[in-house]
């Protein structure tokens, strides 16, 4: 369920980005605060290990499919919700760097999603106060397998809203939730299978290692601040994005044509006028963005305008056109890469 | 994720660490630029594909001066590709009036945002995954810290990075260990799938020890330094401005649009 950049609009995008971004920055300073520096080596090394989890599979009887680890439950409870955060939040980064998991852009959305959702939601309100201090048992059962059913099934519908204002893709809002709560529905009873499995044998196999981390970390107050803060985030973004969406369903692309008037000539492939109003209507969740009152101020703004008069509305040239100039594009841009590795070959400094 | 990937990301470490013009220039520098073109592009309209072209120059000029091989990055971008797609399949389906023609045949205003959302793919993961290649991950990090990214995760970061070969290798030995008794039954069965996990993450733990005595014995007090020159030289700003300049040019006008009109005369 990583996010790719591919579907997300810059606005979403940042917003998310400066949600993690905020948290991590908070939960650093309070890890460097709090936190034990034996701690440091421990977060890196259980990150790597949440790594190799993820590679090995068991196979789930009668249905022929296997499951593994999503790491982020069993972080929260070795590490305390703060330092759980952090490494989860690196896996993603390098998740996303290595493996193209999940987009750059989209990393404030992985990290919210797969991140604040187990860490802050599931670990505390869920987990805490059915597990409480028991080692093992039906309680940690019960506890682990809610637990991690509530934090993927926020983690999706995180996706979901994320997708869904965004706007890229067309898949209406009830069908995508229908469609992805079921699917993570399962993959929380594994993973709060797995968790609580896992939890139990450490438990059983050294009791120590459990008493030893950082549960100490977790204050009530600080906690709450957390969650407070969260709730503020969550109206400022729903009311900001709503507001955004309803403008039009891409600011960037928006204040572009407030500045430069060429809001028009951007898809001059597809036949301006008429297309532009059936992208128009397409776009429908934003009735009262008004075109017309945008064009004459186009207008104003002379050679764009003028351009864009003089082209017929005939939309096979035009996209005949579009194709042919994408693909000689893609062309050029190859041909450069090419010469340039030819060049970088040859170059005796390389290597 | 399987044992493919994890082989690769060895291949990615050996990709950063060559010196190349790209490879020299500073972590910063690239992580802006590369940040900038993946906000322009997302910034297009949903049904945009001819102005995105002049978009693959960036990644391949940095592909081709950074000699990274452009079948790893193909072939990492296929791995990646199944979550967009599987969302962006359903426009087709979903918005079926004609927004272009060509030759005769309509085209769906759903195909158009699936191909779009095609090549928004390709474009921005190619983009990170060349950034990494071209940079390295410990300078990366170096420079996001620089940028003001907390030590405590820069530090966490990179020791995530050099424990992944040495835990997956284990947890692979321990598999390996496994599958050799079981009989060439492929699969762990649950509760084998547990003790095995479980076992790795004490012995991780364990290890994580090791290494924190091994830091202390040689002076760790909470802090990783790092001997990194950032220094940030002309050629670097002229990568930049270079770059956003390009950005902004393909951003404002739709370059393949007006190279198409030219060669087919359309519009004229």
């Amino acid at each position: 369920m990583h996010m790719a950049d591919a579907l997300i609009s810059p606005a979403v995008g940042g917003t998310m980005w400066a949600a993690s971004a905020g948290l991590l920055a908070w939960c650093a300073r309070r890890a460097r605060k709090t936190l034990d520096d034996k701690m440091i080596p421990m977060m890196g090394v259980l990150g790597a290990f949440i790594f190799a989890a993820q590679m090995i599979n068991f196979s789930i009887p009668a249905t022929g499919s296997s499951g593994h680890l999503g790491g982020g439950m069993i972080l929260a409870i070795l590490l305390g919700p703060y330092a759980a955060f952090l490494v989860i939040a690196s896996v993603l980064t390098v998740q996303a760097l290595f493996f193209a998991d999940g987009g750059l852009l989209a990393l404030g959305c992985n990290i919210f999603n797969l991140g604040v959702f187990p860490a802050f939601i599931a670990y505390p309100f869920i987990y805490k106060p059915i597990v409480r201090d028991t080692q093992g048992g039906s309680r940690l059962w019960v506890g682990a397998m809610l637990a991690g059913i509530a934090g993927l099934q926020l983690g999706a519908f995180g996706v979901v809203m994320e997708t869904t204002m965004s706007g890229i893709s067309d898949l209406p809002f009830q069908t995508f939730v229908l469609m992805m709560q079921p699917i993570h529905l399962a993959i929380g009873v594994v993973e709060g299978l797995v968790t609580a499995a896992v939890v139990s044998f450490v438990f059983k196999a050294r009791p120590v290692t459990m008493m030893e981390p950082v549960a100490a970390n977790l204050e009530a107050s600080g906690l709450r601040r957390v969650v407070i803060g969260l709730l503020i985030a969550t109206v400022v973004v729903g009311g900001g994005l709503s507001w955004l969406a309803s403008t039009h369903p891409d600011g960037l692309e928006w204040a572009m044509g407030k500045v430069s008037g060429k809001e028009e000539l951007k898809s001059p492939s597809t036949g301006i006028h008429d297309s532009l109003a059936k992208i128009q209507e397409k776009t429908a969740f934003l009735p009262d963005y008004d075109f017309k009152s945008v064009e004459p101020a186009a207008s104003a703004t002379e050679p764009a305008a003028k351009e864009s008069a003089q082209w017929p509305a005939v939309s096979v040239g035009t996209s005949l056109s579009g194709l042919v100039g994408g693909l000689i594009t893609l062309v050029l841009a190859g041909l450069m890469g090419y010469g340039l590795m030819r060049r970088a070959v040859v170059s005796p400094q390389n290597r | 994720m399987s044992f493919g990937h994890y082989i690769e990301v060895g291949r990615m470490d050996e990709l950063g660490r060559i010196d190349s013009p790209v490879h020299r220039l500073d972590a910063r520098v690239k992580a802006v630029t590369t940040i900038a073109f993946i906000v322009t592009v997302m910034s297009f309209s949903r049904y945009e594909v001819s102005a995105l072209m002049p978009f693959f120059l960036y990644p391949f000029v940095l592909m081709a001066a950074g000699n990274i091989p452009p079948g790893y990055i193909l072939r990492k971008l296929l791995i990646a590709s199944p979550f967009a797609l599987a969302v962006g399949i359903f426009n087709p389906f979903l918005d079926r009036q004609v927004l272009v023609s060509l030759g005769g045949y309509g085209i769906s205003g759903g195909w158009m945002s699936f191909i779009s959302i095609g090549v928004r793919f390709c474009l921005t993961v190619s983009a990170a995954l060349t950034l990494l290649a071209c940079t390295g991950i410990h300078k990366l990090c170096a420079g996001l810290e620089k940028m003001g990214l907390p030590r405590v995760f820069a530090v966490q970061l990179q020791l995530l990075y050099r424990y992944l070969f040495v835990v997956a290798g284990e947890g692979l030995r321990m598999l390996r260990s496994v599958e050799i008794r079981s009989m060439g039954q492929r699969s762990l069965r649950f509760t084998t799938y547990v003790s095995l996990i479980g076992h790795l993450l004490l012995r991780s733990m364990d290890r994580a020890q090791r290494v924190y005595q091994a830091m202390v014995s040689r002076g760790f007090d909470g802090q990783v330094r790092v001997l990194q020159p950032t220094v940030i030289y002309w050629k670097d700003i002229a990568f930049l401005v270079g770059w956003l300049s390009f950005l902004t040019a393909a951003r404002l006008w739709n370059i393949a649009g007006e190279l198409g009109r030219l060669f087919t005369g359309a519009g004229r």
